[in-house]
């Protein structure tokens, strides 16, 4: 069963639009590279110098990934993966 | 480009901008999915309790969110407040602005136009700001 990941408004043209898509992986990290590798230039959207962007937030089953080890964190099949971008400003 | 908006969420954030002065307070107005309509208000809790940032907690974002889609809604105001500087976006707004759907609305309470506020909307899309007009509703 692969992982469903849940696409933000802003990022979808690397999607063609689609609100949600299926990746594979172990790890956040992983997902992302599958990502990545479906959808070109999608994971720098999320990277920036190999760790998650400061205003992305990325949640795996309603958690937020950093309290579950970040690009490590363990993903299964099955799980839902959630992006969007943080609300904030100057 | 314009934003129809009702008087009493333009008051609502007026005097949350008061409230939670000298930080900068934040929210969202909400309508439904596809109608563009400001219709629902949500004060937002400035998680990073500044005068010079605002940033919406991530979990209430998420929540905000779920919120949204279950009640088959969108965003359709993103606001904040500039405490001490005119409403105009600044450079980390322009930076971090994540909706190209949303009107980006900016309050001011700096002191010299006091007690008076400033009520200012744009679209932020790919950089670029663009100001659009208001219309207020009674």
């Amino acid at each position: 069963m692969p992982i469903e990941v849940r696409i933000p408004t802003i990022l979808r043209p690397y999607t063609k639009d689609q609100k949600s898509v299926a990746a594979e992986g172990a790890t956040l990290s992983a997902v992302i590279s599958d990502l990545d590798a479906k959808y070109a230039g999608l994971g720098e959207r999320l990277l920036e110098n190999g760790a998650l962007r400061r205003f992305i937030n990325v949640y795996v089953n309603d958690e937020d990934v950093r309290f579950l080890g970040g690009l490590e964190a363990a993903i299964k099949d099955g799980d839902s993966i959630t992006v969007l971008p943080a609300v904030a400003g100057g | 480009m314009s934003l129809e908006i009702s008087r009493n969420f333009v008051d609502a954030i007026a005097e949350q901008s008061r409230a939670e002065y000298p930080d900068e307070c934040c929210g969202v107005i909400l309508g439904p999915a596809g109608s563009g309509q400001a219709l629902r208000h949500k004060p937002m809790l400035n998680a990073a309790h500044s005068p010079t940032f605002y940033e919406f907690d991530p979990k209430d974002l998420l929540a905000l969110y779920r919120e949204v889609d279950d009640n088959d809604e969108e965003i359709v105001v993103i606001y904040h407040s500039h405490t001490e500087t005119e409403a105009y976006p600044s450079r980390t707004d322009i930076a971090y602005a994540g909706e190209p759907g949303a009107h980006y609305v900016l309050v001011s309470t700096r002191k010299e136009i006091a007690p008076a506020t400033e009520f200012r909307s744009y679209r932020i899309i790919d950089g670029v700001v663009t100001e659009e007009s208001v219309t207020i509703t009674d």
